[in-house]
């Protein structure tokens, strides 16, 4: 009996100097290696791709934010973000999707709701948008609530409200969307989209020249 | 081009890397442990530890070693947490509370990684870098050492030894998970992803305003997160997070890194018991339903049956306007079929069946490919079993690689078979026959019911993704998923170390003309067979109340 209690002693002490030596290893060692690295030679990315207009920060063009004004194109919708309910001394921005099943009536009312809303944002006179052309990412929220992209066809809905709201030329917003629409990486990975905090960023510029 | 075919496109590419890297991956895994010399770094780590690396262990002292590094993992992991508010280099962040704490440790030392908690609201840089991201690399490499002791008791004969379990664990550290991890997370970085160490950063906004996020030493999380199989977030939002996971490339490097060590693993195999072929008819086994699942996901999710997604004309919800369907659908199949958990997009929002598929995948037991080692030993004891049901046909004794298979191997094979479904359809009905669990579901109807066998199957299997709209953070489920995660880790480990060292003690029986030949594309069917009807037949009646009613009503 004496005997088992001190072997599995030992062996868990053999244990925890395993494990204390590999944090060393893995979680001292590593992650301060690759920040040194990532510091030396990405250090933009490596501190979150911060994007600036007039000289002043405005977001990580990564990072998609909510609450433009009709002048400006609209994001996705981002029903799943949240905000923090622990350590509260901060006010954090929880990531998230809405995790509402397919079949849920509160997710169909929410896709609805947003439909109705793209139509009557974005027709002007002169230019009627139709349900049936508006793309799903558009009247969906992301998995993270914070997707900075949107297709380039919602873009391309949303092209006659921002030149009729800022004066411009139909043309000149379709010139911009087109500058900033990004297509497959190398034709084929993922799906081409618009980053909107930079084209907003852009639009701002054009209509200050303007 | 349409998305379709960019997906299929995206799928071939995959291929195309894993196909070209296996082989040298295969090799080179093989080389690492059957290697006799030991690096200089290594010999300080033993020496560190203090145990010899070349005393050779018998299946209970293997085990010992497996169930000690881990409890210790547990316990530390436990108390980093409980302490984190008094812990420097923690942002402020108050202590987790007990329940929490114990769940997630349980999660992170098991290869699970399921989170009861948001990541980027309840841990410090401390817990994140020093806890949780290291038990992504032992939990891997424990993984990585039962499949490779399993692997010598068919290649060794009467000696009932299967190696050293601290050397087999440091050298899957040392010489794979860490220089991997570190080239990856070099390539995360340089497309996007954050590492630093800075605290909460508050920067303005476009409109006015400011937001506020976390920095935090992510690559170097996320990189090792995806190569252990291992699927923990650093954010909520997981892979989704344009942080974790910013452009269409690293979103199919990171299902590269998933997969990439699960499906080199079965040529390491082959050459170890010395016939490549018999590990390429496992590595075929793997990769046809690897596929199967992936083409019928991409088909459900691309059809998008289900009134929200009719309404929004494609099934958007949950998904990134840079994955896309066709890339978060591979995604989706790829971290359910191994023990990752990662999401790059909710599973919860996807069409019924497709959110059926993601729970088959991890159901089968993450075994096509699966986790990093898990994999491999899972799908080894499934191939017992084939061998067995193949022998009862042709009223042979049934041999495995020149093993009988007899009584005693049968046994701690279909112990292994029972314990995961024992735990999922357990816990599950004891879920939603109690008064107060049921209260944690989002979703109404079959949806609410698919939630809670998602965790279960989720926890049992130690994949950690779920369908997220469960409110898990309370006693009930951190304390069962805990339970569930611990059991159908290490009960298994327990089943296959015994059948490891069974089958070492064995003299080899000689290959005659009745011998089933495991190496050719017949045994590769018949394995397939076995792995979808025993599945099957375990959890028909629970998928038909869930995600098959969901998905056959719309």
């Amino acid at each position: 009996m004496n005997t088992s209690f001190t072997n599995t002693a030992r062996l868990l002490g053999a244990g925890l100097r395993a494990l204390l030596v590999l944090t060393l290893v893995t979680g001292v060692v590593y992650p301060l290696v690759v920040t040194g690295v990532a510091q030396g030679l990405f250090p933009g990315k490596a501190n979150g791709s911060e994007i600036k207009a007039d000289g002043k920060v405005v977001g990580s063009s990564l990072i998609g934010q909510q609450g433009y004004s009709l002048d400006y194109f609209q994001p996705r919708p981002a029903h799943g973000l949240g905000e923090n309910s622990v350590n509260t001394q901060y006010k954090l921005i929880l990531s998230g999707a809405t995790n509402l099943a397919a079949d849920n009536p509160e997710l169909v009312k929410q896709v609805q709701d947003a439909k109705a809303q793209v139509v009557k944002d974005n027709s002007v006179p002169g230019y009627t948008v139709k349900a049936s052309e508006i793309p799903p990412d558009a009247v969906t929220s992301s998995g993270s609530g914070l997707d900075p992209d949107i297709s380039p066809q919602y873009a391309a809905l949303q092209v006659h409200r921002v030149a009729e709201r800022n004066g411009l030329s139909v043309a000149e917003v379709r010139g911009l969307v087109d500058a900033y629409t990004e297509g497959r990486t190398l034709g084929f990975m993922g799906e081409p989209r618009v980053n909107v905090l930079e084209l907003n960023i852009a639009l701002k510029e054009l209509v200050a020249k303007g | 081009m349409g998305p379709v075919l960019a997906g299929v496109l995206q799928l071939l590419a995959l291929i195309g890397a894993l196909a070209l890297v296996h082989v040298p991956a295969g090799t080179y895994l093989a080389r690492v442990y059957s290697s006799a010399k030991h690096l200089r770094v290594e010999k300080w780590i033993y020496r560190g530890i203090g145990a010899d690396p070349d005393a050779g262990m018998t299946w209970p002292a293997y085990l010992r070693g497996v169930l000690a590094f881990s409890a210790v993992g547990v316990l530390f992991l436990y108390l980093l947490m409980r302490l984190q508010g008094i812990l420097p280099g923690s942002l402020g962040f108050a202590s987790v509370g007990p329940a929490q704490s114990f769940n997630t440790a349980v999660s992170f030392v098991t290869n699970t990684n399921w989170q009861s908690y948001y990541g980027e609201q309840t841990m410090g840089h401390v817990v994140q870098t020093a806890g949780l991201a290291v038990q992504n690399f032992l939990s891997a490499a424990v993984g990585m050492a039962v499949a490779v002791a399993l692997v010598r008791g068919f290649a060794q004969s009467r000696t009932g030894e299967l190696g050293n379990f601290w050397a087999d664990m440091v050298r899957g550290v040392t010489r794979v998970l860490l220089p991997g991890a570190f080239v990856a997370a070099l390539v995360l970085v340089a497309c996007g992803v954050i590492q630093n160490f800075s605290g909460i950063h508050e920067v303005g906004q476009f409109m006015g305003g400011s937001q506020q996020w976390n920095g935090g030493a992510v690559a170097s999380q996320e990189a090792i997160k995806e190569l252990g199989t291992n699927g923990g977030g650093y954010f909520n939002a997981n892979s989704a997070h344009p942080f974790e996971n910013p452009t269409p490339f690293t979103n199919l490097f990171e299902i590269f890194l998933i997969l990439v060590i699960p499906f080199s693993l079965p040529r390491a195999f082959g050459i170890m018991v010395g016939s490549v072929r018999q590990g390429y008819a496992i590595l075929a086994t793997m990769v046809t339903i690897w596929l199967g699942f992936v083409a019928l996901m991409m088909c459900t999710e691309f059809a998008h049956h289900g009134p929200a997604l009719q309404a929004a004309g494609g099934a958007m919800e949950g998904k990134e306007v840079r994955f896309g369907v066709g890339s978060s659908s591979i995604f989706a199949v790829s971290t359910t079929l191994t023990s990752t958990g990662a999401v790059d997009s909710f599973h919860s929002s996807f069409t019924g069946l497709g959110g059926g598929i993601t729970m088959l995948s991890m159901m089968l037991g993450e075994i096509a490919p699966g986790g990093v080692g898990s994999g491999l030993y899972g799908m080894l004891v499934l191939a017992v079993i084939a061998v067995f049901i193949a022998g009862l046909m042709v009223g042979r004794t049934p041999e495995y690689l020149g093993k009988k298979i007899g009584a005693r191997e049968m046994k701690l094979a279909a112990c292994y078979i029972l314990v995961t479904p024992a735990l999922v359809l357990g816990c599950t009905a004891a879920s939603m026959a109690l008064p107060t669990p049921p209260h944690s579901l989002l979703n109404p109807g079959a949806h609410g019911f698919s939630e809670v066998l998602y965790a279960f199957t989720s926890a049992a299997n130690n994949n950690g993704s779920a369908f997220a709209g469960l409110n898990a953070n309370t006693d009930w489920y951190n304390t069962m998923t805990g339970l569930a995660m611990l059991l159908g880790r290490f009960l298994p480990m327990v089943f296959v170390l015994a059948l490891a060292g069974s089958l070492a003690g064995q003299r080899p029986v000689p290959v005659t003309a009745g011998t089933l030949r495991t190496e050719k594309p017949l045994f590769t069917g018949l394995l397939v067979g076995a792995v979808l009807i025993i599945t099957g037949l375990t959890y028909f009646p629970a998928l038909a109340l869930g995600p098959l009613a969901e998905g056959l009503a719309s």
